[in-house]
């Protein structure tokens, strides 16, 4: 049964982004274990703007796990210690009355910090214009079994897109690596005919602009696809490889 | 080929091609040692004849140091620009993902086998090939009786022993890791790789080991 409990949550403060942060500590009394985890952060900031002041920002939109805009890193894992899911996914329940909740934001060079738990992650979005589409003309839509795909390509071209872009892996990795976000860009459309056209050119430019933003060497820990939401697996890293080296052999 | 240096998958690249180059020749070395426990002869005609300060083993020595360097060299590139990637500050909670020790160790397991490296050259190479190329006196010849001598000291086993467990844990993520990185992996072979790796890490690990361990006790030169 869910109770009400008392915790305490250690947040880090961070007025922006040449800041020095700190760490703030706030008592919450009675948060109720079935509310979730960015609903405790609500009443706390409802808190504190009664009291006059300044609430703690955090990153959020859905809430359904869906967007991949929450990013918190809570008491040693993104996305908190529940496995396969987003921070708004996570509940109280994960918790037990007196525990003090580590809060803190991705820390990474390539996702520098705007404010408190707000981490800047265009980076992100970089990597996805310097090449994660398919420049087609679509035209009408055609009949759906026209380009036969076998079945395990389209499973695990549907697997990698299943990535929502949170940074949760460059979060957990401590290279700081991009690479389990780049790799499920790519293989979601190296795996279908329509992307393979472009799959070297693709490979190629988007490793150039990871490299670019100042984000670090894959060495296969496995952090990241054990801190995943969406259980993207390492094995896209390893097409990844394969595609880059294959456009580069190529040249 | 700039990209070999310029992106951090073409420096994986190197790290791997140059990583299984070296598991090949750690294999060839160990497999040599073996001889020690039956043929102290065989041996010394292995070392002295066929590896000595001959053109084709001056030309592998070359390039198996070559190997070395550059993958000592990426080794320290990666490592600092993954430092510099991961920013200056850490996590107050740390991390609590659970994620293989040695993978997130390699660099000082490494460093740690590069320090036993160079002892080990001291004590073997540069006594037998090193000497007998630039004519300094007290080079060896009877390889075997070198090696007798050198395990005869306990230490030398202990720290031994030890470095050949630091290669162990390298060796089990570098393996895989190796392959995972020029492309070699998916699903089904993830598996089999890891498995692999465990078993070419241990059967290197335990040649070494045993050969060691086996002289020290004298249990060696079985066939005289």
């Amino acid at each position: 049964m869910d109770k009400d409990i008392n915790i305490k949550v250690k947040i880090w403060r961070q007025n922006g982004p040449k800041e020095k942060g700190h760490f703030e500590t706030f008592p919450l009394g009675n948060i109720s274990q079935g509310s979730s985890f960015l609903e405790m952060l609500d009443i706390l900031n409802e808190k504190l703007i009664n009291e006059g002041k300044e609430p703690v920002v955090f990153d959020h939109d859905c809430r359904e796990g869906i967007c991949g805009m929450c990013s918190l890193y809570i008491n040693g894992h993104p996305h908190g210690p529940d496995g396969g899911i987003t921070t708004c996914q996570l509940h109280m329940r994960s918790f037990n009355d007196g525990d003090t909740i580590t809060v803190e934001p991705w820390r990474s060079a390539g996702f520098p910090i705007i404010k408190d738990l707000m981490v800047d992650r265009t980076a992100f979005d970089k990597i996805i214009q310097a090449g994660g589409y398919v420049s087609v003309n679509t035209g009408s839509s055609i009949d759906a079994n026209a380009i036969p795909i076998p079945r395990d390509d389209a499973e695990m071209a549907m697997d990698a897109a299943a990535c929502i872009g949170c940074g949760a892996c460059v979060a957990a990795c401590k290279n700081g690596s991009a690479m389990l976000f780049v790799s499920a860009k790519v293989s979601q459309l190296a795996l279908l005919p329509q992307g393979r056209v472009e799959a070297t050119r693709r490979a190629k430019s988007m490793v150039a602009k990871m490299d670019e933003l100042g984000f670090g060497n894959c060495t296969n820990t496995g952090a990241c696809e054990v801190e995943c939401p969406k259980n993207i697996s390492i094995s896209n890293i390893a097409r990844l490889n394969r595609e880059f080296l294959k456009a580069k052999f190529k040249d | 080929m700039s990209w070999l240096i310029k992106s951090s998958i073409g420096r994986k690249f190197v790290q791997s091609i140059s990583g299984l180059f070296l598991i090949l020749f750690l294999l060839f070395h160990m497999s040599m040692n073996l001889v020690l426990i039956f043929n102290y002869e065989t041996y010394n005609f292995l070392a002295n004849e066929m590896l000595g300060a001959n053109w084709w083993a001056i030309i592998g020595t070359g390039v198996i140091a070559l190997g070395f360097v550059v993958h000592v060299i990426y080794a320290i590139i990666l490592t600092l620009q993954n430092m510099k990637a991961r920013g200056n500050d850490r996590y107050a909670s740390s991390s609590k993902t659970k994620t293989t020790w040695s993978s997130k160790n390699m660099f000082v397991l490494g460093l740690f086998i590069l320090l036993f490296l160079f002892l080990h050259l001291y004590q073997m190479w540069y006594q037998m090939q090193f000497k007998e190329l630039f004519m300094i006196e007290g080079a060896r010849h009877d390889g075997a009786e070198l090696v007798a001598e050198v395990f005869s000291q306990l230490w030398v086993v202990i720290v031994y022993v030890i470095a050949f467990i630091a290669l162990w844990f390298h060796l089990t993520h570098g393996f895989w890791s190796a392959l995972h990185s020029v492309g070699w992996n998916n699903t089904i072979w993830m598996k089999r790789l890891k498995v692999l790796g465990n078993i070419i890490s241990t059967a290197i690990s335990l040649g070494f080991i045993i050969v060691a361990i086996a002289i020290y006790l004298g249990y060696s030169n079985i066939l005289g």
